[in-house]
This record gives C-alpha cells, structure tokens and sequence, in this order.
C-alpha cells in the first residue's frame, strides 16, 4: 500500500485511555468513536483531521488498556498508518489485527515534525519524508504476521485460511 | 533446553519439547475471557467468522466494567453479552448479584490455576501469573479469533528474571513491590517481555500481593507478570481449582534477557504521581499533597487482605471531611467476608462510601469520578490523565495501607 499524507506528532506513551478515554467505551461504533480521538490531549484531531492523514507518536505508543476502540477510533479518523519509536504490545496486535499498518522505526521518529508530508510504502517499509528528504526504514513484521497484515486482518485471514496456523 | 516458566507453558501448548524467545507459536487455549467492555465487539468480530464457538466451557464473560449498567448504553453493552452467554451455553457467565471484578472472581472462582494459557479481552488478563499461569492481555480480534478456534498466535517473549531477596516489613505489600519495580524500569521496560518472579523473596508474598504484582506487570509494558509454584499457590488453589494441573517452574540455568534485583526489607511505602506508573516516589518524600477522594477497591487492591488493612487503619477514625472514601470489594464472597467480620461497620462508622462490586471509577467509568482540579489517591492500576474522570484532574496511586492513612489525613500519607 502506499499512501501519503501530513502528519499529526504526538509525543511518548500516548496511552489508550487518551487515544480513546473509557467514558465513550459505551459503543463500539467506529464513527462514534473517531469523534473523540485524542480529544484529552488534543481537542483539534478529531475535528480538523483529513482523510489520508498520519499519526507519529514516540515510544510505547498505545500503551494501557488492551481496547481494540484505541486503534478503531484511529482509523475510522481516516488515518491509514501509525508511525512510532516503539508500540505497546496489545496495540501493536491490535492494529495488525483490524489492518492499521504500524510502522516501528525507533529513534528515527525524532526526526519526523508535525505538518511534515510523509509518502509511505507499507509493503517495503520505507517512509520518505518530503517536507525534510529524509528516508527511514521500518522493522519488517515476523513470519506469518505478515500474512495477516497482508489478508488486511485477523478475521479476513481466518475467513481465508479457515484457522489460525493451518498452514 | 532450560526454559523459563513462560516458555516451558507456551511450548507445552505448541505441542514442542522447547521453546525460545522470538519463535512464533500457534497454541490452543485453556480459557478465553472477556468483559461487558470488549466482549460486545469480540461477538460482533466472531460472528464474522462463521464459526460455532470452540468450547463453552473454556470461555468467560463477565459484565464488571460499566455494570450494574451506568447508562442506557452500557445496558445494551450487558444484553448483547448475556444473549450471546445463554445463546452459546457459555459456563463462566455471571449475572449482577454472583459476579465481580474479572481478576478477582476468576482466581477466587477456582477457573484459573497453574500451567495454564489463558488470554482475555483486558489488558490486566495478567493477573493470572500470580497463579503460575501464562495470562496475557488481547484485543477483541484476537479474542474473537479465540472464541471461534480455541486458538492464538504468540511471540514467545523475552523473560526478565525479578530476584526477589529479604524479608517483607509488615507495612509493606505487593503494591509497593510492583510500583518499585515499574519505577526501576520504567512504563516500557518489559515491553514484548514477560516478568518472571524468582528467589527466596517469594515465598515472603502472599497470594493477594502475588496478584497485585502480576497484575500491573502490564503497566511495565509487559505481555505476562509469572510467578513460580510453591506452597502459597498450593494452598490457595486448594478446594477451587479442581482440574488436573501441572505447574510449570523454571529449569536450572533457564534463559533471561536481564535481572532486576529487588531487597524486599529496603522497600518504602510508595505512591507513582501523575500521569504514569513509573512517576515512583516513597511518601515520606512527597512532602503534603491534598487529596478529595480515596479509592480503595479494584483488580489490583480489591481482595479480602486489602479490605482487612484498610479496616485495620480505619477501626475507631474517621475519614477527613475533605475526603470521599469509596471502598469497592471485589467479589460478592469478599463483600459478603467484609460484613461478617465487621469491617463494612468499620467503613461506614468511618464515613466511608461501600460499593458493590464493579471496576467503576478505576477507568473512569462512575461509580466515583473526579472533576477539574481534584486528585484521589487511589489503589488502581494507572493514572493516565484523564483516567479518573476530568483531563484535569489526578491519580496518585499506592497500596491500600497509604489509601486508608491519606483518607484519614487528607492528604498523602503513610502513617496515621
């Protein structure tokens, strides 16, 4: 897949409760959801974000609660990648799960600003920043992960294979 | 090859003599849990698969989060999962009355015990370690794969051994443990790594501090928070959990990516200050911070031993009048416990606020949420902004002895 869009930078352990806080945990309706993303940290995401658009957060990034609404909330925003220093564990499932691509480039992220264009190419990894010229490559998904990246998610890959580690 | 606790049960599920950390692993499930928060959306997922469920009898539902039901909203979240629990014949489903929090009456309930691979819709799923189990937080895609297949894919992680040393002085708890130990080594250093508790600290905790522990190994970023079988579990598991087991102790010369040596005789009583568990301070150093409010309750500090500290301190003294104090017990057993042995008399003599069961004001969901400006000190598991309640407001979080001393003194405290 390759996308480009300009990017929304947030800092360390952007935790879940902040990308979606527990009292909108009520519904699991994604648009519902999108409205208030990142809306305790910052209340313009939800209202000025594009379609397209790319979410750069520091380390531990979706760090806290194991809620599958935290990356759901991110893309019913419209935001097609996240890019960090490091993810949470539960998150990063989360997002190879329902088909976020999540780019893990460590402290490279510090050179990405927010308003940067980024073109991307989620098969190979490579993020290109336009507005600075700088080129970063992510760390690659393991093994049969990849697979589940590429059926677009977990359940699309069960619906394919019939079970999970059939092969 | 010597494995540690968590390889050896992730490689007798694969179906493998060995393991070793990096290897990816399919292995079947022992129990599949969720709650009124992520089991709805899990169901939904699950029904995308076309599939029957795996085994009704190795699934949990339980409606804690939002429930008794807060809103209208959290209502239909409860139906969907009740429907779905009488639909499919689920056998750990609980209704308002015999439920409780999912980490408490789980354990409690005898549904989870040693050697086991559980995964659960909750991100402190790892409480189970407690219990020699290998129990890890997911999502609700990962669940929903799980319901439908019994199934789940892992990445056997990376084991930080922590070499517990010395004698626990009274005063100090599992919380203090696991807050010192987030603090060393901060919210993401056991990130895609299992905590392994080792040494002759161990046997100095117990059951109720070994849950506590494991149950914010997440808040280091880790995937499973494992402690060894020993006696304590023995005789906690006895008469509930029924089913054949077979612990899964570390080898001799088992692997470990790093150790983290902790003196339990050094520990102070702590608090972790806003916004992060890693923001560990001891509280004689805090100097005076004003509370509104005190929580003592949860998945962490819910069980019987914290209700019995916090009734010890609150015997005869009275709440600050600048301070609610919410005391939410964990299980209906707990509840009913508190009351035979007085100290819900103890509670409320005190000017305590006694709920019934619920993970409520923990994630910010009612039950007691904070406004603008106020601070609670609270024996939950985080204290992200906004967790509580308002954005602008703060958790300071601390085993339940400094909960019940901060109530009484108005603010942080560890003495009365």
């Amino acid at each position: 897949m390759k996308l480009e869009g300009k990017v929304w930078r947030y800092g360390d352990n952007i935790d879940t409760d902040v990308i979606i806080p527990a009292r909108y945990l009520n519904t699991f309706d994604p648009k519902e959801l999108a409205k208030h993303c990142m809306v305790d940290i910052d209340e313009s995401f939800a209202q000025n974000v594009k379609e397209g658009d790319i979410m750069v957060g520091g380390k531990n990034f979706g760090c806290g609660s194991s809620r599958e609404h935290a990356p759901v909330a991110i893309k019913a925003s419209g935001v097609p990648v996240v890019i960090a220093a490091s993810f949470a564990r539960i998150f990063y499932r989360n997002g190879i799960n329902i088909g976020l691509p999540l780019l893990e480039i460590g402290d490279d992220v510090n050179k990405i600003k927010a308003g940067d264009v980024l073109k991307i190419d989620t098969s190979t990894g490579t993020i290109e920043d336009i507005t600075t010229g700088d080129t970063f490559h992510a760390h690659p998904l393991p093994g049969f992960v990849q697979d589940i990246s590429k059926a677009g998610g977990l359940i699309n890959y069960i619906k394919e294979k019939g079970d999970l580690g059939a092969d | 090859m010597a494995m540690n606790m968590s390889e050896k049960i992730l490689a007798r599920h694969a179906g493998l003599q060995s393991v070793e950390a990096g290897q990816l692993v399919v292995c079947p499930l022992d129990l599949v849990m969720a709650n009124d928060v992520t089991g709805p959306p899990s169901i939904k997922e699950f029904e995308k698969t076309g599939k029957p469920v795996f085994d009704p009898e190795k699934i949990a539902l339980i409606p804690d989060h939002f429930q008794p039901a807060k809103d209208i909203k959290s209502a239909d979240l409860a139906k969907a999962m009740r429907d779905f629990a009488r639909k499919h014949k689920i056998k750990h489903y609980y209704e308002a009355g015999r439920v409780g929090i999912e980490h408490v009456i789980l354990p409690e309930f005898g549904i989870v015990g040693p050697g086991m691979l559980i995964i659960g819709a909750d991100s402190h799923t790892c409480t189970y370690g407690a219990l020699n189990a290998f129990s890890t937080g997911v999502g609700t895609t990962d669940l929903a794969v799980g319901l439908a297949t019994g199934k789940a894919w892992f990445k056997v992680p990376e084991a930080i051994n922590v070499h517990l040393t010395g004698k626990k002085p009274q005063n100090i708890s599992g919380k203090d443990v696991i807050l010192t130990l987030i603090g060393k080594i901060g919210v993401d250093g056991a990130l895609y790594k299992s905590l392994e508790f080792t040494g002759e600290g161990v046997k100095e905790l117990t059951m109720t501090d070994r849950l506590t522990i494991s149950n914010m190994a997440i808040e280091a970023g880790g995937k499973a928070g494992v402690f060894p079988f020993d006696e304590v579990t023995k005789a906690y598991i006895e008469g509930r959990f029924t089913k054949p087991y077979e612990p899964a102790n570390a080898d001799e010369g088992a692997k470990y990516s790093a150790t983290v040596e902790i003196n339990l005789s050094e520990l102070k009583p702590v608090v972790a200050l806003p916004h992060l568990p890693e923001n560990v301070k001891a509280i004689e150093d805090v100097g005076d911070i004003k509370i509104d409010q005190v929580v003592i309750g949860s998945c962490t500090n819910g069980r019987l031993e914290d209700l019995e500290t916090a009734a010890a301190i609150l015997k005869g003294r009275k709440v600050n009048d600048s301070v609610r104090c919410i005391i939410i017990p964990g299980s209906q057993a707990i509840y009913k416990e508190a009351i035979h042995r007085d100290w819900v008399d103890i509670f409320i003599d005190a000017g305590c606020v006694v709920s019934t069961p619920t993970c409520g004001p923990c994630l910010g969901g009612y039950m007691g949420i904070l406004s603008a400006g106020e601070r609670c000190v609270s024996t939950t598991n985080r204290n992200f902004r906004g967790r509580m309640g308002h954005v602008d407001s703060e958790v300071y979080l601390t085993g339940p002895y400094a909960a019940a001393c901060s109530a009484i003194a108005g603010k942080i405290a560890d003495k009365v």
